[in-house]
């Protein structure tokens, strides 16, 4: 309660429109400043405000449950309503979390990779890119969330075009990505028409009421939902839809592939959970099936296959592309055992793996800021060259195994434990054989960056060359994370418990409160 | 068949996006390949409008004369209220039976499609520049050839 009392009044009453539409209006000033220097400030301040903002909405959740809000005071379902839970308001911190570490280290990074005079704009995407991964999240009208995903996503496919300043494949890799990202994009809005279809509503809860009423047979309603998850599943790179990803990752700028690693596919994710757990019904026969064999089968699936595809890869990025692929299936594995542990793993894994992944591609891409170095076989020596940067790296790639002590070995934890719960031994199997093969994959850059001598240029060892402290902030912030909560586990794990009590309770969770606060819109 | 008939914008509908699906599978031209995505976008406006159409339903205007006649049906039930052996009563009842009557399509779905086809052409636009840019750079717009340029490339990305 006193935690409230500071909060300013503002984030209690628009606190869940004005993280979204801040940084949408902000980013229009970002384009048009020629000032690169005045147009990171801009950035800087709108991302500390959100994570400002989301952190109070989170305490918001936590003491006084769901929010609603409607945008414009039109009362749903006539109007777009905005709702926040315990399940989107972690994911809300997450992102404007990320984005304001990932701000800062652009200062530096965003000055080596991206022509001047394009400063601007490159900002003014990224916000964009920010301000629509937030409002995916944070809406409750399913038109209103196809809109933000594509707002997001194209923003996204011209920033990682940006990279062409680099590497010409960053074209061809944002081209793949519009066009998977795109069908991806319509097979969920074409899942939604046909909801809207048997529902004539688009607000999350309405439509959560009336397919209760409508029952698990009807037909329409089944292909809603294929389509819905088929269009999510490009978007959150389940395999083996995940074609884009690597590309996208390996080519971007390495200030944006730190962010879109980190928060792109956990926000598609979020959106996965929503609409199957609460928007339809999870005891459905066919969601049940879906969730059991398409989520967990594919989750299983992808983190072999993605593991192998990391372990023969050469450019150190498409390495960690491949082992996101990896990890979204953990993700996916725990979700669709449909349990309270399940989605207790699953969903502290998506958390765990954003500081992770975001912490390696900042270490990668300082590595590159540095040495200009891209594949694993140029890592020799840096644990002298770079020590603090290679640290961070080594204790996030660690992490990434799943050490015991690590924010990583939790999540693996709790999903091997919700697997035995469910008596899926061979899934433990799967676990750790991935383990092992992330052992490999990350190892065999340890082993380049400590046990390889420092390499020579015209005779003499390189010096040391450490990254620059606007680098070394946001990886140690994020490499820290990743240790704290390997070991200090209650506030991630409760935050996880939260979301998934919400789940829980499936489409109960939307529907009661929320339709009996709305005036009786029919008889007027 | 007489289905067929009946839900003939949903023939259309299925046809349009199966082959805009395959012109972006199958074409190796870049260009060629946007051309698919916007005939598969576009088949989901028409599925979209489809939806707000309502059989023997008039397009959802409101008629001037109609507007003013509403409130002036209201005022004119009040007025029977307060005087109920006015003879006028019983037509003010029907007029606002027959108001009742009229079918409007629904709006929405149309309004919706107009925020797609905004993103659709966004969409276009974004991968048209990419496009332009990558001719700039390889020279080509050909799938296969630009693997091909990237052949060397790509292989230091692979295991040694």
């Amino acid at each position: 309660m006193q935690i409230m009392s500071i909060l300013p009044e503002w984030i209690l009453s628009h606190g869940a429109a004005s993280i979204v539409v801040i940084p949408l209006m902000l980013a229009v000033l970002t384009a048009l400043n020629p000032n690169a220097k005045l147009a990171w400030a801009t950035v800087l301040g709108v991302t500390a405000l959100s994570v400002f903002t989301a952190l109070g909405l989170l305490i918001q959740v936590m003491t006084h449950g769901p929010i609603h809000y409607n945008m414009g005071g039109w009362v749903p379902p006539l109007g777009i309503g905005y709702y926040i839970d315990g399940l989107n308001a972690p994911i809300l911190l997450l992102i404007s979390g990320v984005a304001l570490l990932c701000t800062i280290y652009a200062l530096p990074s965003v000055a080596a990779e991206v022509e001047p005079k394009k400063k601007g704009p490159f900002y003014a995407a990224f916000l964009i890119s920010f301000a629509g991964l937030l409002g995916m999240v944070v809406t409750a009208d399913a038109f209103n969330v196809f809109v933000f995903l594509e707002v997001s996503s194209i923003s996204t496919y011209v920033l990682v075009a940006m990279g062409a300043s680099r590497d010409r494949r960053a074209l061809t890799s944002s081209f793949n990505y519009l066009i998977m990202g795109s069908i991806g994009a319509t097979f969920f809005v074409i899942g939604i028409g046909f909801l809207y279809m048997q529902t004539g509503t688009l607000n999350m809860m309405d439509i959560a009421r009336v397919l209760q009423e409508i029952g698990p047979g009807d037909r329409v309603v089944q292909l809603a939902f294929a389509f819905i998850v088929i269009g999510l599943g490009l978007k959150l790179a389940m395999f083996p839809l995940h074609m884009w990803l690597p590309g996208a990752y390996a080519y971007a700028p390495s200030f944006f592939t730190a962010f879109l690693a980190a928060t792109a596919t956990k926000a598609a994710l979020y959106l996965l959970l929503r609409f199957t757990f609460t928007v339809f019904d999870p005891s459905w026969d066919y969601i049940a099936t879906a969730l059991m064999i398409l989520l967990s089968g594919m989750g299983i699936l992808g983190m072999l296959a993605a593991s192998l595809q990391a372990i023969f890869q050469n450019d150190i990025r498409r390495v960690l592309a491949y082992s996101s692929v990896a990890q979204v299936g953990y993700m996916l594995l725990g979700i669709g055992m449909a349990t309270t542990l399940g989605l207790t793993a699953g969903y502290l894994h998506m958390l765990n793996h954003a500081m992770m992944k975001g912490a390696l591609f900042i270490a990668v891409g300082a590595f590159w800021y540095r040495f200009g170095i891209t594949q694993v076989s140029d890592m020799r020596g840096l644990g002298k060259t770079m020590p603090w940067t290679m640290a961070a790296f080594t204790v996030a790639g660690i992490s990434l195994i799943g050490v015991p002590g690590t924010a990583g070995f939790v999540s693996k934890l709790k999903l091997a434990q919700a697997a035995a719960e469910n008596g899926w031994w061979w899934a433990i199997g799967v676990i750790v054989t991935t383990s092992i093969m992330a052992i490999i994959y990350i190892g065999r850059m340890i082993e380049q960056a400590y046990f390889q001598p420092v390499p020579e240029i015209d005779g003499k060892p390189v010096v040391r060359n450490e990254a620059p402290m606007a680098m070394l902030i946001p990886l140690w912030i994020m490499a820290a994370a990743a240790l704290v909560f390997g070991i200090q586990t209650e506030w991630s794990t409760s935050l996880a418990e939260a979301a998934a009590h919400v789940l829980d309770a499936g489409p109960n969770t939307l529907i009661p409160g929320a339709i009996d606060a709305l005036p009786d819109a029919g008889g007027h | 068949m007489a289905t067929l008939f009946e839900h003939f914008n949903f023939v259309v509908v299925i046809v349009l996006m199966m082959t805009g699906l395959y012109v972006v599978f199958a074409s190796n031209n870049m260009i060629k390949k946007l051309v698919g995505l916007s005939v598969f976008q576009t088949s989901v406006f028409l599925l979209y409008i489809s939806l707000g159409k309502v059989v023997g339903g008039q397009p959802p205007i409101i008629a001037e004369e109609d507007l003013h006649h509403a409130p002036e049906a209201g005022a004119g039930v009040a007025k029977a209220g307060a005087d109920a052996a006015h003879a006028g009563a019983g037509d003010v009842a029907h007029g606002a039976h027959e108001a009742a009557e009229v079918l409007y399509s629904n709006p929405l779905p149309h309004v919706l499609i107009l925020t797609a086809i905004v993103v659709g052409v966004a969409t276009l636009s974004i991968g048209l520049a990419l496009v332009v840019r990558t001719r700039e750079v390889y020279g080509t717009i050909e799938e296969d050839e630009i693997d091909n340029l990237d052949y060397h490339k790509n292989l230091e990305g692979a295991a040694k």
